[in-house]
């Protein structure tokens, strides 16, 4: 269709960066077109009309016309005929933007008031900076391009110890890959993308979250795979290697007593044994089902009574909310996802 | 003035004002109270396009944000809601029905009471510090200690009051007091806008009423409902929210689409097209209306599934909106068009409503929405649907009564150019944000990228054009009510029976109840 390129170079949209991104943009040449065309037909006809008929004398008669049946069904009709081309188009592109490509590189995303923290599965934590002068470095991750990549995002408060400070909403929105999903304190949200240019792109908050909201920006760099490795490999800074975030969560496992109630190898303690927890089909005990994703995990840990697993006994497993912090659960998780 | 007694002159003195029962003196005290927070709303909106005028920092960002916030709290509940039902409806709709007040004239000087009530809260929360959240007061954020988030929720609340006051009165008043043959299908589509918006205040408003509630004893008692530390959960704010919300946003354009419908056929001097479409496409936009809340909250972690059926749902809101658009041309077609000032803002509100309309459906459309959703891009939607619908109809209406309330004519050049200014004003103003939503830049920035920054100059200088326009509409009125030549009965040749009547009325409207034999709109 010759008219999409057209549209597309009018259509002020930021330069696309995954294939995803170029879908959204022809839909949107094609809302663009077809609602151009339907503007210009209404407002063309209305001007015609006023002009033609503008009033001539104080004592003009008009035509009596009430209705015109078939002409209202017809106009009701093809708007809605649009309409739902428009809803079906774009409820595809939604549903294939939403589906989680397998193995993706996974990135802890922590939006707090008001910059970005992402973390790396080895450990590795971006965070922003302050350059020389006293300006804002932007907090930039780093993924490798035709790879395809998972937010795993979370929100949590600057100082845990205050009693009235709030994790709030924020939104993670990346206009180059045109995707948006809000962080909910309280619970994971993801998000995915396959980035197909190298390049940096913005990151920008777009759920208000209070007086640093308009500077809460982000930058993501995609490089080229081998560039990638070298810089997940190497660390930049040359400080202290850091331990990665599922060891993190081992020193947890036995730091924190769950080691006295689950094993790793799948004898039955206390509680479950984490060996092939991550995915698996869960039961509980009231018969209903689910599967154990990253906020089933979140909220077990956190406060296992909410669903009791099949066979084992409520009111055991101490509730650890605002025992550990949320990177301290992020840890544990990612432990119980290395425990195969 | 004409001879006699009329509503205005009938008692002196400003307690005949407070205390006064009479559906116009009511309609009169909301103009005035409506008016003044459009004034400082309008301010506010400049200060906020002001900042917004260079990439970097004018005023501190706390700052900027309580300007925000105040700027939707007061353009949304105190003006936008209330505006056409409580000065126009209250105004002309008795008059519409052949009635001589509407059903409970008690109740109504109340609901004027509530407004005011609302407004004292409101200002008393600007001395708690302000409120910053914006007009959404989403949680966690608005669950603070300062107290200026909840006294402005509260202002909300009672404003909501009068709105539902309104709607009951306005339900009753059609149901009981049509005059003797005015059947259902002879009202004006005016009163039939009314009276679909009515529905919606009396069944929507108690929603927002809850959660204000909810919020309130959420912090007082600290019981958890939508503090997630408490484990509640914060969408769930936003599911009632917007369960109100979204038909709130009808609640400002129904009657908007109402006046339009008047003011076509009067300046076209022609029977209107499809007058059951339009009478019925008002219920049934307030009926879908109730069931499409979710299209704001696309990605605010709902379902998929819950994602794709609020799209199709809101898509079937875009019908019967089409519809009436193409019954307000069809009915062009072989009048007999005078382009006054009234007529003007009626075209000027097709123009700039089919562009709200159809960018309301790239919104509704999900995957487009995704990369849409709080940037400017909405904020330019809704701004092209709500002021630019609503406030070009309300002025238009505003035209269009104007003799009838005062018994005097404006001066047609001064309005004229009054609409120049906001007509061209809001488009220089509001065209320029849908390019920059696309571009990626997000709504409620205090700062933005250097990139953003010419299309934001044009944006700011667009606005300043609003408010001159809105100071020369001021300045036409405020001179054609007091220098203004007399008006006499029926000064644009109209149907309806407002204009049987003396401008202005007498204090009971008819001397003697009128009958009607025929449909409001008979131009033959
Ligand atoms: C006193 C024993 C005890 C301790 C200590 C304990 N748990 Fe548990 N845990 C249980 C029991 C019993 C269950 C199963 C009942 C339920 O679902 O609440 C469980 C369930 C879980 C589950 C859900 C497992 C599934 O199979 O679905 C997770 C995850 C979990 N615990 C994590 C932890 C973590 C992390 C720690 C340490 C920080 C911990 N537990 C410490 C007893 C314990
Ligand atoms: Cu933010
Ligand atoms: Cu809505």
């Amino acid at each position: 269709m010759w008219w999409i390129p057209t549209a597309e170079a009018q259509s002020f949209m930021p330069p696309a960066a995954t294939q995803i991104a170029e879908n959204v943009d022809t839909l949107y040449g094609f809302l663009l077109i077809s609602s151009l065309v339907s503007f210009v037909l209404l407002m063309g006809s209305l001007a015609y009309f006023v002009n033609k008929y503008r009033r001539k004398t104080d004592s003009d008669k008009t035509a009596y016309i009430t209705h015109d049946y078939r002409l209202e069904f017809l106009w009701s009709f093809i708007p809605f005929v649009i309409f739902m081309i428009c809803f079906a188009w774009g409820a595809k592109i939604y549903l294939d933007m939403r589906a989680v490509p397998e193995a993706a590189l996974q990135i802890h995303v922590v939006a707090k008031k008001w910059d970005w923290e992402f973390i790396y599965k080895n450990g590795r934590k971006i965070t922003s900076d302050v350059d020389d002068e006293g300006n804002k470095v932007p907090a930039t991750m780093v993924i490798p391009v035709n790879k395809p990549a998972q937010m795993i995002m979370t929100s949590t408060k600057v100082n845990p110890a205050d009693k009235k400070d709030r994790a709030v909403l924020h939104s993670f929105f990346v206009p180059a890959f045109r995707v948006k999903q809000d962080i909910v304190p309280g619970r994971y949200t993801q998000l995915s993308f396959t980035p197909t240019k190298e390049g940096t792109f913005w990151i920008f908050c777009t759920e208000y979250c209070g007086t640093g909201h308009s500077n809460m920006m982000g930058r993501v760099k995609v490089v080229s795979e081998q560039a990638f490795n070298d810089w997940v490999i190497g660390d930049e800074s040359g400080g202290p290697k850091e331990l990665s975030l599922a060891d993190k969560g081992k020193e947890i496992y036995k730091t924190r007593a769950c080691i006295g109630c689950h094993s790793l190898n799948g004898s039955k303690m206390t509680g479950p044994t984490w060996k092939g927890l991550y995915g698996s089909d869960r039961v509980f005990a009231d018969g209903s089902t689910g599967k154990a994703d990253d906020n089933y995990l979140r909220e077990s840990v956190l406060n296992s009574n909410a669903k009791i697993v099949k066979g084992y006994q409520p009111n055991q497993m101490p509730a650890y909310q605002g025992q550990l912090t949320d990177e301290d659960v992020t840890a544990v998780i990612e432990f119980i996802k290395s425990v195969k | 003035m004409s001879e006699g007694k009329n509503y205005i002159n009938q008692e002196a003195g400003l307690m005949s004002w407070l205390t006064s029962r009479d559906h116009k003196r009511i309609g009169l005290l909301y103009f005035y109270s409506i008016g003044f927070f459009f004034f400082i709303g309008g301010v506010l909106a400049m200060l906020i396009r002001t900042e917004l005028f260079r990439s970097g920092n004018l005023f501190d960002p706390a700052l900027y944000n309580r300007f925000m916030t105040y700027h939707g709290v007061i353009m949304v509940f105190f003006v936008i809601v209330p505006g056409i039902p409580a000065i126009l409806g209250n105004i002309i709709m008795p008059l519409h029905l052949g009635a001589r007040d509407v059903a409970f004239p008690t109740v109504n000087l109340m609901s004027w009471y509530c407004y005011v009530g609302g407004a004292i809260l409101a200002f008393w929360s600007i001395f708690l510090g302000g409120a910053d959240t914006g007009w959404t007061f989403y949680t966690p954020y608005s669950i603070n200690f300062s107290g200026a988030n909840i006294t402005a929720a509260l202002a909300a609340f009672v404003a909501g009051f009068s709105s539902i006051l309104t709607g009951v009165n306005f339900v009753a008043t059609v149901h009981k007091l049509r005059c003797p043959g005015m059947t259902m299908k002879r009202i004006t589509l005016f009163t039939w806008s009314l009276y679909a918006t009515a529905i919606l205040q009396v069944l929507a408003t108690p929603v927002v009423g809850i959660t204000v509630l909810l919020l309130v004893m959420e912090n007082i008692f600290g019981i958890g409902i939508f503090d997630p530390e408490m484990g509640g959960d914060p969408v769930l704010f936003q599911h009632f929210f917007w369960f109100y919300s979204h038909p709130a946003v009808y609640i400002m354009i129904l009657p908007a689409m109402g006046i339009i419908s008047e003011l076509i056929t009067t300046f076209s001097r022609k029977t209107i097209f499809g007058y059951t479409a339009i009478a019925y496409s008002s219920l049934a936009i307030a009926g879908v209306s109730f069931l499409v809340w979710g299209h704001h909250m696309f990605t605010s972690s709902q379902s998929e599934v819950a994602a794709v059926v609020f799209s199709v749902i809101t898509m079937l809101v875009g019908v019967p909106t089409a519809i009436k658009t193409f019954n307000w041309v069809a009915t062009l077609y072989k009048g007999s068009i005078q382009m006054q000032s009234p007529m003007l803002y009626a075209l000027g509100f097709m123009f700039i409503f089919t562009i709200g309309g159809v960018t309301g459906i790239f919104l509704s459309t999900i995957a487009t929405d995704i990369h849409f959703h709080d940037t400017y891009f909405v904020v330019a939607h809704f701004h092209y649907v709500m002021v630019g619908g609503t406030l070009m109809a309300i002025m238009g209406g505003a035209y269009y009564w104007f003799p009838k309330i005062t018994g005097r004519m404006f001066s047609e050049p001064w309005a004229r150019m009054s609409w120049v200014f906001i007509f061209v004003g809001f488009n220089v103003t509001f065209f320029p944000q849908f390019v920059l939503g696309a571009m990626g830049m997000p709504r409620r920035y205090a700062d933005y990228l250097p990139a953003f920054e010419s299309l934001n100059q044009i944006s700011s200088l667009g606005s300043y054009m609003i408010g001159t326009g809105f100071l020369i509409a001021l300045y036409t009125f405020v001179q054609g009510a007091y220098r203004g030549e007399e008006a006499g009965m029926n000064p644009w040749g109209s149907k309806t029976l407002e204009w049987t009547i003396p401008s202005p009325p007498p204090h009971e409207n008819f001397e003697e109840i009128p009958t009607v034999t025929a449909g409001p709109y008979e131009y033959r």
